[in-house]
């Protein structure tokens, strides 16, 4: 989509959802609570869900919603209520002065970088027609347009990906095992 | 919107380094880290607009990889906790010598 044909309710609500997650991601870095800074991550999620609808990635928003913000979030706040993570000694954990001068530092000098990066000329030749995927998925339905390319030219990345979470759910019943049972054999 | 995108997408991943270096509780870093994956993932859809619907594809598989990753770190983070009944940073220094 061309900047000046858009309508101005899109740029409008682009700007708002991107506001709203620098703001709960400011929030989330200064929160001293785990629960409240898991809160404002949620809602950086939420915003960023809207802002993949907007640009043309609906299905990607609803599985942003369902996957991130839902059950890595879920997991996230369960682990934090079990290691019961609210004493005081646990809250003030922000680092002395000398490394939030590092971390401004280093923040600016990445914030540079990023965006001479992105102020690089893109490559002509690769760009597709406007309003390619958007037309697609008004043909298609939001969901073909992805599935189509998934199961055939990444089969194999997908298959690998059940590998991974098969591997990852294994690890992690290995490293969550209480300890002794092993003492005990 | 890609020069949009792009900007909020940089200024996210650099509020989330920055909670990287600054914070000590090491479920706060983890949740730092997701929130950089999140906004290279921003980064990936608003370029698929112009490139491709390759870019969402990929963005799917972070997702995956995401998931495995917060299953895998939070299990760490447990037996972690249970080993020395704290989550701060500060205190896990055994290969500090």
């Amino acid at each position: 989509m061309t900047h000046n044909e858009l309508p101005l309710f899109y740029v409008f609500h682009f700007y708002l959802f991107g506001l709203i997650s620098l703001i709960s991601a400011v929030a989330f870095v200064t929160r001293k609570s785990p629960v409240s800074a898991a809160m404002w991550l949620v809602c950086t999620m939420f915003c960023l869900a809207a802002m993949y609808v907007l640009l043309d990635a609906q299905f990607i928003g609803t599985m942003q919603v369902l996957v991130y913000a839902g059950a890595i979030m879920v997991v996230f706040l369960f682990v934090i209520m079990l290691l019961n993570l609210g004493h005081p000694s646990e809250l003030a954990d922000a680092r002395g002065l000398w490394w939030k001068l590092l971390a401004g530092a280093v923040g600016l000098a990445l914030l540079a970088q990023i965006f001479a990066v992105t102020k690089a000329r893109l490559p002509e030749a690769l760009t597709l027609p406007e309003n390619t995927i958007a037309n697609q998925v008004a043909k298609t339905g939001a969901i073909a347009p992805i599935a189509g390319p998934l199961f055939r030219e990444y089969l194999l990345a997908f298959e690998v990906t059940s590998v991974l979470l098969l591997a990852a759910v294994v690890g992690a019943v290995v490293l969550g095992k209480r300890k002794e049972r092993a003492h005990a054999r | 919107m890609l020069a949009e995108a792009l900007f909020f997408s940089a200024v996210l991943f650099t509020i989330g380094v920055v909670g990287v270096l600054t914070r000590r509780n090491a479920i706060i870093v983890f949740m730092c880290v997701e929130l950089m994956l999140n906004a290279v993932n921003l980064t990936f859809v608003a370029f698929a607009q112009v490139y491709g619907v390759a870019g969402q594809i990929f963005v799917f598989f972070v997702m995956t990889v995401a998931a495995a990753e917060a299953a895998v770190g939070l299990a760490i983070i447990i037996a972690l906790f249970r080993h020395r009944q704290t989550v701060n940073l500060a205190n896990i220094n055994l290969l500090k010598g």
